[in-house]
C-alpha cells in the first residue's frame, strides 16, 4: 500500500472529501437527483467534526439557510441539480450581492424542466452566469476527473472566501456518479484560504469599507454589529437610493472578479502547440475529447484540446489567442449551444467555430468528436 | 488505448451489479496495480428494470468512462442482455446466467453461459451473492486483476458476519469460470 | 432612608431609553402615519431589554415587506433577506451560532404565503427562533393587496369586488406544526404585548407571536375605516379577547373575536440542542 490512502471514489464522494479539506462545516441543502450523495456524505461526516447539517424544506430554504450558515461565520455549502439550481437564483444574487461566501455543486442532469434526472447534461453553464435577475460576478468551476471534483472543489471554497461571492462547481451526472481512484490529500497538499476578518474596532467597522475591493467579512456574534441587505447599500451596509453608489457597488462586485480573473482562471492544454483544429470543452465531454484527440493524432490529424477548469469568468484570452492559430474550434458539449457562443464571442470570427451538441441524456462519444474534427482539414 | 479493457455488469436493479462493478474497479485500482473507472446507467427503479455497471481497467489514464467496445459483458436476465449486449466487441465474452438468458444473441463473441444464480441458491442457500459468484467468474474470465486482489476487494466491502458466505462465493465462481474456459 | 426614595423616585422617573437599541441616523422610519409597527418595534425593544440581552448576540432577521424593514432601526446584527426567507437564513444562522438569539420580523404575507413553508417546518423542528408576524392583513409595500390573512369579502387592490379566500389563523397553524410557544398580540394592547413578547424570546423552542397590526393606508382606506384609531379600536380592542377572560365568557361574546395572550405553550427537544447531543456523540466516537 502506498503511504497516502488511496481510495475509490464517486465523483459526489469526492466532492465532501473536497468540502470537509477545504473546513467546510455547514451544509444545508434539498434531495435531488443526482446530486443527493453529497448531502448524505455531508450529514454523516459534519457531525463528527462539530459541524452542522440540516435537510431544509425546500431548495431555497437550503440555499438561504447556508447563507445564514455563512454569514455566522462558517464556511458554507449547498448541492443540487437543475431544477433546484433554478429554484436557488434569488439567493445565489443575494450572495453576489450582499457578498456571502457560499459554494454552490450543480450536478448537471437533462433539462429542461424535470428532464431526465438521472441522464447527464451540461445545460446549466448558462444558468450559472446569467441565472439571476441583474448583473453579477458569476465564479463556476468545472472540473473534469472524480480526483479534479475533490481538489477544484477546495478551490471552489478558497475563491468564495477570497472573493466574498458565491462559487459554482459544475459537473455533470457522468462525472457526480462515477468511480475513480483518488489520493486522499493530507495537510497541506491544498492550500486552504480563509475570508479576512476585520482588525479594525468594531464601531468603525463597514461591512463594505470601501478601502477595500474586497472589504473583510465579520462572523455575526462576533462584537461586530452592522446590518446586511440585499438591496443596494452603501458601505456601511445600509440600503441607499443614492445613483452614484448604486453604480459603484454593482461595478465594483464585478470589477473585483474581473480584476482578479487571471487568478481564477484555469486551463489545461492538450497537444495545442501545434494544433491545426482545436477542441474546447470541459466536464465528462472533455474525457471524450481527450480520447478523441489521442486517435487523431494517431491518425496524423493536428488536433489538441483546451479545456478550462474555470468556465466563468469565461477565459476569453485563452479562446482569443488560440484563435489565431487554429483552423477552427469544435465545442462539444451535452447541450443544445451554450458554450459554443462565448467561444464564437471570443474568436471573434477569426476561425471557425462549430458546436457539437448532444441532448438525449447520452455522453458525446470520441467518435462523434473524431468525426466531426476531421471535416475540417 | 489498446491496454483498455472494458467490463460491463449488467441485471436488473436490486442484484447487485453496481457492487460487482465497483468491486471489480477496486481490485484493480486499490488492490491491484492498474488504473479503473467505474460508472453506471439506471432509470428511476431502486429495483426491477435493466441496470448497467461498466469498468474500464488499464495501465495508463482512462479518458472516456464508458463503454465503447466491450471485452467482456455479463447479463444476469433476459433484459438487460437483450439491451445491452450491442456493444461487445469482436471476439469478446459474453457470461450469461443460463436459466434466466434463454433467448442468446449472435455475434462476433463468444457466448458462456452458467447457472449463476441457481448455484447461489442450491449451493449458498442465498441468491444475494450470485453477483459475488459472478464477480468471480469475471475475474477468472478476462484474468484482468488477480484472485487475491479481487478476494481482498470483496472482503473490504462486506459486513463480518458474511466474509465466509462472499468467500466461498467468489471462490465458486473462480472455479466455475475455469471448468467453462 | 431618604436617599433611597430619591432614587426609587428617579429610577421610576427614568424613561425607556430606546437609543440604547436603536440606530438614530437610520431614521426616521418608512412607516406610515397610524401604522402599528413602530409599537411593535417598541414593544419588542422593551422585551429584550426585560429579557437582558447582549446586542452582540441578538441577530433580528427579516424577509421583505413594511415590517421586514425593522431590522435596519435597530442596533443588533440585522439581516434583511428575501421574500418569504427570513425562516431559513435564521435557521442557518441560529444551527451556526446556537449561542446567538435569533429573532425573526415577517409580516402576514412574507411568512404565510410566499415563506409558510418555511414556516410550518421552522415550527416543526421546534428550532429556538421567536417569529414575530406583523399580522395586517395586507401587501402593505406592493400598495394593499389581498393576503393570506385578509378576512372574507375584505376590499383589497387585487380583490375589488371582495375577497373570496378563507384566511388563515396564523396560531392555529403554528400550533399545528409543532411550534411549542404560540401567543397573540396587538398593536394596541402594547404592556400586553411587551409582556408576551418577553415570554416568547425567554421561551426555548419556536415561538411565534402572531401581532393584530393595523395598516390604514391600505387596509383601513379600502376598508372605509374613518381613521388609524378607529381601525385599532374595531379590530385590535374590540375584535380580540384575552384568552384568560375568554375563559369566563359565554359563546356568543366570543363569536367573530381573535383571542390573545398565550395559547399554546409546552415544553419539547429544542433542535440545536439535539444537534449538539449528536455531535457529542458522534465527534466522540472515533472515526
Amino acid at each position: 500500500m502506498a503511504e497516502k490512502k488511496k481510495k475509490l471514489l464517486q465523483g459526489n464522494e469526492a466532492c465532501v472529501e473536497g468540502a470537509i479539506y477545504a473546513g467546510c462545516r455547514f451544509y444545508a441543502g434539498y434531495p435531488i437527483t443526482p446530486s443527493t450523495e453529497i448531502a448524505e456524505g455531508m450529514s454523516v461526516r459534519l457531525p463528527k467534526l462539530g459541524g452542522k447539517f440540516i435537510q431544509m424544506e425546500d431548495e431555497i430554504g437550503g440555499i438561504a439557510a447556508a447563507l445564514g450558515g455563512s454569514l455566522a461565520g462558517l464556511k458554507s455549502m449547498t448541492a443540487t441539480s437543475g431544477p433546484g439550481f433554478s429554484l436557488k437564483q434569488e439567493c445565489i444574487g443575494y450572495a453576489c450581492l450582499a457578498e456571502i461566501p457560499l459554494v454552490i455543486v450543480d450536478v448537471m442532469r437533462g433539462g429542461p424542466s424535470t428532464g431526465y434526472p438521472t441522464g447527464p447534461s451540461q445545460s446549466d453553464i448558462m444558468q450559472a452566469k446569467w441565472g439571476t435577475h441583474g448583473d453579477h460576478p458569476a465564479i463556476a468551476l468545472t472540473p473534469s476527473t472524480v480526483p479534479e471534483i475533490l481538489s477544484e472543489t477546495v478551490r471552489a471554497f478558497n475563491l468564495a472566501e477570497q472573493f466574498r461571492t458565491p462559487v459554482m462547481v459544475l459537473y455533470d451526472e457522468i462525472l457526480g456518479h462515477m468511480r475513480e481512484p483518488v489520493t486522499i490529500p493530507g495537510p497541506g497538499d491544498f492550500a486552504v484560504e480563509d475570508r479576512a476578518k476585520p482588525t479594525c474596532k468594531p464601531e468603525e467597522y463597514h461591512p463594505y469599507d470601501d478601502k477595500f475591493l474586497i472589504a473583510p467579512l465579520a462572523p455575526f456574534g462576533s462584537g461586530y454589529r452592522f446590518h446586511v441587505t440585499g438591496l443596494n447599500h452603501k458601505q456601511d451596509g445600509f440600503p441607499t437610493n443614492d445613483s452614484k453608489v448604486i453604480r459603484e457597488n454593482n461595478e465594483r462586485i464585478m470589477r473585483k472578479v474581473h480584476v482578479n480573473r487571471e487568478s481564477i482562471w484555469k486551463n489545461e492544454e492538450v497537444m495545442l502547440d501545434d494544433a491545426e483544429v482545436a477542441i474546447f470543452t470541459i466536464g465528462s465531454t472533455a474525457r471524450s475529447a481527450r480520447f478523441a484527440v489521442n486517435e487523431l493524432r494517431k491518425s496524423g490529424v493536428k488536433a489538441g484540446l483546451l479545456r478550462p477548469l474555470t468556465i466563468w469568468p469565461f477565459p476569453d484570452k485563452a479562446v482569443a489567442e488560440l484563435s489565431t492559430r487554429v483552423k477552427a474550434i469544435i465545442v462539444p458539449e451535452m447541450n443544445l449551444g451554450q458554450m459554443t457562443l462565448e467561444v464564437e464571442r471570443c474568436a471573434k470570427g477569426r476561425c471557425e467555430v462549430e458546436g457539437l451538441y448532444r441532448v438525449d441524456g447520452e455522453p458525446i462519444t470520441p467518435s462523434q468528436i473524431f468525426h466531426e474534427v476531421r471535416k475540417y482539414l | 488505448m489498446s491496454d483498455r479493457y472494458e467490463i460491463r455488469f449488467s441485471g436488473s436493479g436490486g442484484q447487485g451489479m453496481i457492487l460487482a462493478g465497483i468491486i471489480m474497479a477496486e481490485a484493480a485500482a486499490i488492490y491491484g496495480d492498474k488504473n479503473a473507472v467505474q460508472s453506471q446507467s439506471y432509470g428511476p427503479e431502486s429495483r426491477g428494470g435493466a441496470s448497467k455497471a461498466e469498468v474500464i481497467i488499464s495501465h495508463g489514464p482512462i479518458d472516456y468512462p464508458k463503454a465503447t467496445a466491450i471485452d467482456c459483458m455479463l447479463a444476469m436476465t433476459q433484459e438487460s442482455c437483450t439491451k445491452y449486449h450491442g456493444d461487445i466487441k469482436s471476439g469478446g465474452i459474453l457470461l450469461v446466467d443460463s436459466e434466466e438468458v434463454k433467448t442468446v444473441p449472435q455475434g462476433a463473441f463468444k457466448v458462456l453461459s452458467f447457472p449463476i444464480i441457481g448455484t447461489a441458491r442450491e449451493e449458498l442457500g442465498k441468491t444475494i451473492v450470485a453477483n459475488i459468484i459472478s464477480l468471480g467468474m469475471i475475474a477468472e474470465l478476462t484474468g484482468v486483476v488477480t484472485h487475491e486482489a479481487v478476494e481482498k476487494a470483496v472482503l473490504s466491502r462486506v459486513p463480518p458476519a458474511f466474509l465466509e458466505l462472499n468467500k466461498k462465493a467468489l471462490q465458486i465462481g473462480f472455479e466455475s469460470a475455469a471448468k467453462l474456459k | 432612608m431618604s436617599t433611597t426614595v430619591a432614587e426609587k423616585k428617579e429610577k421610576v422617573s427614568v424613561p425607556f431609553d430606546y437609543n440604547k437599541y436603536l440606530r438614530p441616523n437610520k431614521l426616521p422610519h418608512i412607516w406610515c402615519p397610524g401604522c402599528g409597527h413602530g409599537i411593535v418595534l417598541k414593544a419588542m425593544l422593551r422585551a429584550i431589554d426585560k429579557a437582558g440581552l447582549d446586542k452582540n448576540n441578538i441577530a433580528l432577521v427579516s424577509g421583505i415587506g413594511c415590517s421586514s424593514r425593522t431590522p435596519g432601526y435597530v442596533d443588533f446584527n440585522t439581516l434583511h433577506t428575501l421574500h418569504g426567507r427570513a425562516l431559513p437564513f435564521a435557521t442557518g444562522i441560529k444551527l451556526a451560532r446556537p449561542e446567538m438569539k435569533v429573532i425573526v420580523v415577517t409580516g402576514d404575507g412574507d411568512a404565510l404565503a410566499i415563506g409558510g413553508n418555511h414556516f410550518i417546518h421552522a415550527c416543526r423542528r421546534n428550532i429556538d427562533i421567536t417569529v414575530l408576524v406583523f399580522t395586517n392583513a395586507t401587501y402593505g409595500m406592493t400598495g394593499g393587496q389581498y393576503s393570506p390573512t385578509t378576512p372574507l369579502e375584505s376590499i383589497a387592490t387585487t380583490s375589488r369586488y371582495g375577497n373570496i379566500e378563507p384566511p388563515f389563523d396564523t396560531c392555529e397553524m403554528a400550533k399545528a406544526s409543532g411550534a411549542t410557544f404560540v401567543a397573540r398580540g396587538t398593536a394596541y394592547h402594547t404592556l400586553e404585548l411587551e409582556k408576551t413578547i418577553h415570554e416568547a424570546i425567554t421561551h426555548k423552542g419556536t415561538s411565534v407571536v402572531d401581532i393584530i397590526d393595523a395598516c390604514p393606508t391600505y387596509f383601513g382606506r379600502a376598508n372605509k375605516f374613518k381613521s388609524a384609531t378607529h381601525m385599532m379600536e374595531e379590530i385590535e380592542k374590540d375584535g380580540t379577547v384575552n384568552v384568560k377572560q375568554a375563559a369566563n365568557l359565554p359563546p356568543e361574546k366570543l363569536a367573530g373575536k381573535m383571542l390573545r395572550g398565550v395559547l399554546h405553550k409546552v415544553e419539547g427537544p429544542e433542535y440545536c440542542e439535539k444537534y449538539d447531543i449528536l455531535i457529542k456523540e458522534k465527534a466522540s466516537a472515533k472515526k
